[in-house]
């Protein structure tokens, strides 16, 4: 219990966050394109991916809100551990980890104020599938069109139309991550 | 090397600049407020764009700075040296073999491509501080998409000049919403914004600001349906390569007047000088 808390961790902090963050920034600044993210070995049921995200941004500074299964001492005890991060609700959190039925409903958590759109919670959301089809998004950081596999539609098109407030979301699966932004367009597949 | 951490700022830092950058990528345009640290340099030289280049920098990069086009400059040569000391990056002057680009008011001829990251500095990232000192109402007029004031100021323009005199740092708006000031660009550059491969980064260390481009965003540069935006140059080629279509610099030559027009844009020029192509003045001395 104790060795699983402390290990799983960066072996190079400075160099593997730098690598880890360039592919999530690439993710968010192309929604729907899919990332290999590596270096983290966080306990079940957390993803590697998960992990990496975790450790990548989080720190003192960010509240964090476990839900579902996600919830339980390994995680809390290596969150702690990893990234001193306090865990809260889902209305102060900065960011949010958990499954997508876990997660919901959205409106528990800030979508920013008017003059500071950007105080808002990141949700990183762990899928069981992370693929290159469903889902057409369009909008900033898409040429034409991606395809990606959401686990539904409407609610990121409920978000999409509060800009400039609004979620965004980190997907991860396995040793994978994409990134939704609250600007980009969600069709159902088949609706183009 | 080894006496800093990688890319000198601290992982608590970077991890804060980095969250600001990626709330910078979702909301086009709006500015991110972020806790700006001292830099080993003076406000004004770019610490804006070291502390985000310093963010987004990997030890595989291979990493590039402008300033007003040239690699050459004291301001380009010191970052250039800060990060190859700090980080341990490869450096290049080459537009196409650089990953991340670091730039003071210029964007490259050259067309840039997906994988590369374009970092600039910016003086004043609030277009509306000219217009409305005060920052608590220019966060209310971004947020009420309250822009008149900047069309009134571009009409008076027109008003006295007879045409939009504004040359440079010339107010766009992203995707619809935010008005952005591109940094002092020369409005040559601002066609280049919009519809960019490349991921657009700002910085502005003393402001206290990080603001974001993502890739193929639409760009638009604030103007009348009568009085259209117009991309503008000196009426000049390039006196060393030729070019018709670079941003050129004026470079006073003697005491008498004489005078001649150059890229501004350094590694433009050399290579379009290695492939053959020469100006009226290349080689000979300046009359």
């Amino acid at each position: 219990m104790q060795a699983q808390t402390l290990s799983g961790g960066f072996a190079d902090t400075a160099t593997a966050s730098a690598v880890a963050f360039r592919q999530v920034m690439e993710a968010m600044a192309r929604p729907g394109t899919i990332h290999m993210v590596t270096g983290a070995a966080p306990p079940a049921p957390l993803s590697p991916a998960t992990g990496v995200v975790l450790l990548t941004l989080c720190d003192p500074d960010t509240p964090v809100h476990l839900s579902g299964a996600l919830d339980c001492d390994a995680v809390r005890t290596w969150i702690a551990f990893h990234t001193g991060a306090p865990v809260v609700g889902p209305s102060h959190c900065v960011f949010a980890v958990g499954g997508w039925d876990d997660l919901t409903p959205l409106s528990a958590y800030q979508i920013g104020t008017p003059q500071y759109p950007d105080r808002s919670a990141t949700l990183i959301v762990q899928v069981d599938q992370l693929e290159p089809n469903g889902a057409i998004l369009s909008g900033p950081g898409i040429k034409d069109t991606h395809s990606l596999s959401l686990p539904e539609t409407r609610a990121f098109q409920l978000n999409a139309g509060h800009f400039p407030f609004g979620l965004d979301f980190i997907f991860t699966c396995g040793d994978r991550v994409a990134a939704l932004p609250r600007t980009t367009v969600v069709m159902h597949k088949g609706a183009v | 090397m080894s006496d800093y951490n990688f890319a000198y700022l601290d992982e608590q830092t970077k991890r804060m600049i980095r969250r600001a950058i990626l709330k910078g990528l979702a909301i086009p345009g709006y500015q991110v407020p972020f806790a700006s640290r001292e830099m080993p340099m003076p406000y004004g030289w770019g610490t804006g764009g070291v502390q985000v280049s310093a963010a987004v920098m990997t030890p595989d990069d291979r990493f590039k700075v402008i300033d007003q086009g040239a690699d050459d400059t004291t301001n380009a040569v010191s970052i250039r040296t800060f990060f190859e000391r700090t980080a341990g990056v490869a450096t290049t002057t080459k537009t196409s073999q650089a990953s991340v680009i670091q730039t003071r008011h210029r964007i490259p001829e050259e067309p840039l491509s997906e994988g590369q990251i374009l970092v600039y500095q910016v003086p004043i990232p609030e277009p509306l501080r000219f217009l409305e000192p005060r920052e608590s109402e220019t966060r209310k007029m971004h947020s009420l998409e309250e822009y008149g004031l900047m069309h009134v100021k571009l009409y008076e323009d027109i008003s006295r000049h007879g045409h939009i005199a504004t040359s440079y740092a010339y107010p766009v708006k992203v995707e619809g919403r935010y008005v952005m000031d591109p940094s002092p660009i020369p409005k040559f550059d601002n066609p280049k914004l919009g519809d960019m491969a490349a991921i657009q980064l700002f910085g502005a260390g003393r402001e206290q600001r990080i603001y974001a481009l993502p890739p193929y965003t639409q760009v638009v540069s604030l103007d009348f349906e009568d009085h259209p935006f117009e991309a503008s140059k000196p009426d000049h080629p390039c006196a060393m390569c030729g070019a018709e279509n670079s941003y050129l610099d004026e470079v006073i030559t003697n005491d008498a007047g004489g005078r001649m027009f150059v890229c501004s844009d350094t590694d433009f020029c050399e290579a379009r000088q290695a492939a053959g192509h020469t100006g009226t003045m290349n080689g000979k001395d300046a009359a």
